[in-house]
């Protein structure tokens, strides 16, 4: 079921790349319709999880190389399941809005859908070279969005893009390749490694290979001072490439940290958490502080996701720090974290492509040019305030939930980052409010016309549904995601 | 009955989700479905509180909202005498303003749009005082942020009115971060974050962590309710439309801050530097307020600062604890009654004399206006404390309770209130004079848009909402008083009030004294303007005094240096940090490990295309590999 789940997309990729004669419109629906059969697949197995007590649902392990102790070993738990579906939605979101638009569609439509594998693979993986496998082959798969259909400056983002995040992923390589060789018997299975605890008692080794997997993971997430790819990148990327790269790849660094880092390391987490700690504040100030200094509306939402991901870091970093007594503040923290990662993938996937929506009817991305849209284009307007409100941590939408859960947890473990971290909501609403001013309200500058379109209002209403959705009613959501992050550290 | 008072706040919300997601299709029909919501929501309030005994509170529990192990934040509402007065306050006089603007907005394109805005903020607003955790209410308090936000912004096309939205919403949000870790201290601390637990456990704790939970929840009601250092948002809010400053900015959301203190009287009943600091902050807001309100011509204005000003006998008596919960609670409701029917008078006003807000083109209206000048005349005799309307009973018991402080305490907070109620009769009758008598100067003027004025009554959607406020302002406070009905009825939630054995001046002359002070400003106030004509230009050869007023005694000045300009320049730092530090040192390390920067970019896409290729080959040929591995 779940390598079905997996690879499906890539077959049809396949498949289209191989029929000749495809046209336009024959792909635009395979495209959609693959990606509609993913959020229908994955939605079954929400339905049906039920997790084996401390383990995985739907898990598949083959053998292959036992002498190395690599295997194709997949699983789903609460940790993996939102993000997969949190994937499935955001492709099929990215697909519906990108139908009447793009060019080389083939091509597009073939790539996405070859995304949608790796994003799926990144997320359900149990084995690191697995995982290695899949996390490389987004960067190949994002290069290649971002330079065949970004903007003008997109050559030049995208070498940035593929160097930096290249080097992270060789990084986080050697990190893997130290986990296999201290842990014994050797081997690359994440279940076994997180049983073994390789690096008790192994200290600066430990520490060295704690470095290694940080900063792998740390640039795809990205943290302060290792973040300088982002902003380049969604500038130049197309709308849906932003969406995707925003809403899923930068949580493949934050899945690896929950997933293998903490599990697989948790003393060495410990000892070396109160710079995680500062890490995740530097991010969550820095980034609205430089986001708010963007004249241009889709690098400052780039600078916000710092900003944004900088949380989940501060609850890692927190829930290490509050002592083996206070089980509850650190599941509290961590479950936070989880549900930032599906909420910053909604409310940021909407924020992209509202950004594509704006530069389709403006031409630019420049704050300065627009003004008084409001007017012109009402349910544009009325959508994007949804977005911003959900993305400054109102209640009532997804973003307050995790950060909510987050703020109460790491309190007590980090008072005084936390009380400074929460200087970050103050500022995203600053920064996100004089952007809506700026483009929305005040006298109209140029005339623009086009309300939002019946493919554009279906990709980006339903990210916001279900963030509202998850804002009034998280049970279903926080209750698959708790059990699992109870065993993380 | 009680089990279903969700449908409190599930009529207003449904009625703002068909009116914003339904677009156009409702623009016939939205206003009276707007106005049916709220009168549906007063209707069951009334009915609730007319059937059931509301001697205990009642915890309503409706969902699960936020279950995590240890934090379980429950959806549920508290049925108790405080949580209804401010339900029937809201839904009773929202239901009036609802109607009101059926005629104000008529000539609006987007009225049906206003209503939905209307019905949401009247939703968040019952969910603020309905909750039974600080975290429902946290959830209302910020949706009448959002809702607030709208509606001040509401005329798009004016800068104005977009900046003075964004400065409503962030300085609230400076609150809020106070209000946000007053909360997360109290889960931390005691586990729960629901009145019943954290009231129960709030005992058990330091008093430095009580007393600092009440000063964060104090920074939170300063945000909301427009209380010094945060009050300047307040008067800017009076860009949004007529019927919003009544309801929102005068009636219901700037109160919320009052509502905490009160609701959270467990925790300030612990600790007396809390409450000191509230009793503090709103004895100085309300000199503040009373003394800039003084200074402005806008009508709007005046009645906005004046809002601060009431606001602050508010603070001041919940800051009394004990002794003057109830108290405040009274002159809140009093104040809704009297200043809503004010600042309709003031659309009603405006509305006549083509959206005209300077009183210096005003004069005479009392001839055009009679209706609108009978009803703002009781409102204003009511805010003065002219015996026996609503705001003498109301005011009279604050001041008292002040003067019943301890020591020194009592000398300067019921010397401030009693100030305050001299300042309030001048600035009052200041606006009335300008407004409704003297010289009708609108004859030579014409308004900004090149119109001439032509003064008339409104139409009786609005005039009769007017009417039915009037009563209330007239008879409001003799109905709350009369052997104590409102401070009885609210004990149960708030405490039995206790009175002070004695007063810093004797008790009998208090009220006698505080109505000679405020005719005395009155009369000062008609010296000035009522017995000389008034400019139609604004005097600039003013007083220092004046002056300082004119500028909001600097408030903004304050903000701007202690809070902006800092930002502004953290913001550059940051900025050149990663154009220069943090950019340039990876942009540096690249080009060393490549050589020269030249040869960087020299790198061209075609390079790293192939390369991103090979890198797709080799990971298909491992996982070949794999595969036959696997299988041979």
């Amino acid at each position: 079921m779940l390598t079905l789940v997996i690879f499906l997309p890539v077959v049809v990729a396949a498949v289209l790349l191989a029929v000749p004669r495809a046209g336009d419109r024959t792909v635009r629906w395979a495209w959609i319709a693959t990606s509609a059969v993913e959020v229908a697949l994955v939605t079954a197995m929400w339905v049906t999880y039920s997790p084996a007590p401390d383990g995985y649902a739907f898990e598949q392990h083959h053998r292959w190389i036992p002498s190395v102790g690599a295997g194709y070993h997949v699983g789903a738990d609460g940790l993996s399941l939102p993000l997969l579906a949190l994937t499935a939605v955001l492709f099929l979101a990215c697909a519906v809005y990108s139908v009447r638009r793009t060019r080389r569609m083939r091509a597009f439509a073939a790539l996405f859908l070859f995304l949608e594998t790796v994003c799926l693979g990144v997320f359900t993986a149990l084995d690191l070279l697995l995982f290695f496998v899949f996390f490389d082959l987004s960067i190949v798969g994002m290069y290649f969005v971002i330079a065949g259909w970004g903007h003008r400056g997109a050559a030049r983002a995208a070498l940035m893009f593929f160097l930096y995040t290249f080097l992270g992923s060789l990084v986080l390589l050697l990190g893997f390749l130290g986990l296999y060789l201290l842990s014994s018997p050797h081997s690359f299975d994440i279940v076994e490694l997180a049983r073994q605890d390789p690096a008790a008692g192994r200290g600066a080794v430990a520490g060295l290979v704690l470095l290694a997997l940080v900063l792998g993971l740390a640039i795809k997430t990205p943290t302060v001072p290792v973040h300088t790819w982002l902003p380049p990148a969604h500038v130049e990327a197309p709308a849906a490439g932003s969406a995707i790269l925003a809403g899923i790849l930068l949580k493949m660094g934050t899945y690896g940290f929950v997933r293998i880092v903490l599990p697989v390391l948790p003393g060495t987490w410990r000892a070396y958490a109160p710079v995680i700690v500062v890490v995740g504040v530097v991010s969550v100030l820095y980034g609205a502080l430089v986001a708010m200094a963007q004249r241009d509306f889709k690098r400052m939402i780039a600078y916000t996701s710092v900003n944004h991901m900088g949380y989940i870091v501060l609850a890692f970093g927190a829930a290490a720090l509050v002592a083996a007594s206070e089980e509850q503040a650190r599941q509290l923290a961590i479950t936070g974290a989880v549900t930032q990662m599906v909420s910053h993938g909604l409310i940021t996937g909407a924020l992209f492509l509202l950004a594509g929506v704006l530069h389709d009817r403006g031409g630019t991305y420049d704050l300065g040019s627009y003004g008084g849209l409001a007017r012109q284009l009402p349910a544009f307007a009325g959508l994007t305030a949804l977005a911003v409100f959900a993305s400054l941590g109102l209640p009532g939408f997804s973003g307050f939930v995790a950060e909510f859960q987050i703020f109460t947890g790491s309190l007590s473990g980090a008072p005084v980052a936390t009380a400074v971290a929460l200087l970050g909501v103050l500022l995203t609403a600053v920064l996100l409010l004089r952007a809506y001013q700026r483009i929305f309200l005040g006298p109209s500058r140029t005339v623009v016309t086009g309300d939002l379109t019946v493919s554009e209002t279906l990709a980006i209403g339903p990210l916001m549904a279900l963030s509202v959705a998850i804002g009034l009613f998280p049970r279903f959501l926080l209750d698959v995601i708790e059990p699992a992050a109870r065993g993380v550290l | 009955m009680i089990a279903s008072s969700w449908l409190l706040v599930a009529f207003p919300a449904l009625g703002a989700l068909i009116l914003l997601v339904g677009g156009r299709r409702t623009d016939a029909w939205g206003h009276l479905l707007g106005c049916a919501t709220v009168i549906a929501s007063f209707g069951y309030a009334v009915a609730m509180f007319v059937s059931s005994s509301l001697a205990e509170a009642t915890d309503v529990a409706l969902y699960s909202w936020i279950p995590v192990d240890a934090l379980q934040v429950e959806f549920g509402l508290r049925i108790d005498p405080l949580s209804m007065t401010f339900v029937l306050l809201i839904t009773g006089v929202g239901a009036l303003i609802h109607v009101y603007s059926i005629g104000y907005m008529a000539d609006d394109a987007g009225r049906r749009r206003f209503f939905g805005y209307l019905n949401l903020f009247v939703a968040s607003m019952l969910v603020l005082v309905l909750g039974n955790s600080f975290v429902t209410l946290y959830l209302g308090w910020e949706g009448v942020g959002l809702a607030s936000y709208l509606l001040i912004g509401w005329y798009t096309g004016r800068p104005s009115a977009a900046t003075a939205a964004k400065k409503a919403f962030l300085m609230n949000r400076v609150g809020d971060v106070g209000l946000a870790l007053a909360i997360f201290l109290m889960f931390s601390e005691i586990g729960s974050t629901s009145y019943a637990a954290v009231f129960a456990g709030i005992g058990d704790l330091s008093p430095a962590v009580i007393t600092a939970i009440a000063l964060l929840l104090l920074l939170g009601a300063c945000g909301k309710s427009g209380q010094f250092p945060l009050q300047a948002w307040l008067p800017d809010a009076m860009e949004g439309p007529t019927p919003v400053s009544a309801l929102i900015h005068a009636a219901t959301m700037v109160t919320a801050g009052v509502y905490l203190v009160a609701r959270a009287a467990p925790i300030y009943n612990l600790t007396e530097t809390g409450r000191l600091l509230v009793t503090i902050v709103g004895a100085f807001t309300l000199l503040l307020g009373a003394i800039i309100g003084c200074a402005y011509d806008d009508i709007k204005k005046v009645l906005a600062y004046s809002t601060v000003s009431q606001i602050g006998y508010m603070m001041l008596a919940v800051g009394l604890g004990p002794f003057g919960y109830a108290l405040g609670i009274m002159h809140l409701l009093t104040h809704g009654f009297f200043k809503a029917g004010l600042f309709l008078g003031a659309g009603s006003v405006m509305h006549g004399m083509n959206d005209e807000v300077d009183m210096r083109k005003f004069g005479g209206l009392y001839k055009r206006m009679p209706i609108t000048f009978a009803t703002f005349g009781l409102g204003y005799l009511a805010l003065i404390g002219f015996p026996f309307l609503s705001g003498f009973y109301s005011k009279d018991a604050i001041i008292e309770a002040a003067f019943g402080s301890e020591g020194w305490q009592g000398w300067v907070f019921g010397g401030a209130a009693m100030l305050g109620a001299g300042i309030t009769g001048f600035y009052m009758t200041r606006l009335v004079l300008m407004t409704f008598f003297g010289k009708e100067r609108w004859r030579e003027l014409k308004s900004a848009d090149g119109r001439e004025f032509h003064p008339h009554e409104s139409p009786p959607v609005m005039t009769v909402p007017m009417i039915v406020l009037a009563v209330g302002s007239v008879g409001a406070g003799f109905f709350f008083a009369l052997g104590d009905r409102l401070v009885e009825f609210l004990a149960p939630s708030v405490g039995a009030l206790s009175e002070a054995e004695h007063t810093a001046l004797p008790h009998a002359l208090i009220p006698w004294l505080t109505v000679g002070l405020s005719l005395f400003g009155a009369l000062v106030a008609w010296l000035i303007f009522g017995r000389r004509d008034v400019p139609v230009e604004r005097p600039q050869n003013v007083s220092p005094v004046t002056r300082a007023a004119r500028n909001d005694l600097y408030g903004n000045a304050l903000n701007e240096a202690l809070v902006a300009t800092p930002g502004l320049w953290t913001t550059r730092f940051a900025v050149y940090l990663d154009n220069k530090g943090v950019d340039g040192a990876v942009n540096g390390l690249a080009a060393a490990l490549g050589g020269s920067s030249g040869r960087l970019r020299r790198l061209q896409t075609g390079f790293v295309r192939s390369y991103a290729l090979s890198m797709l080959g080799g990971s298909f040929l491992i996982v070949a590999a794999l595969l036959m591995v696997r299988f041979s």
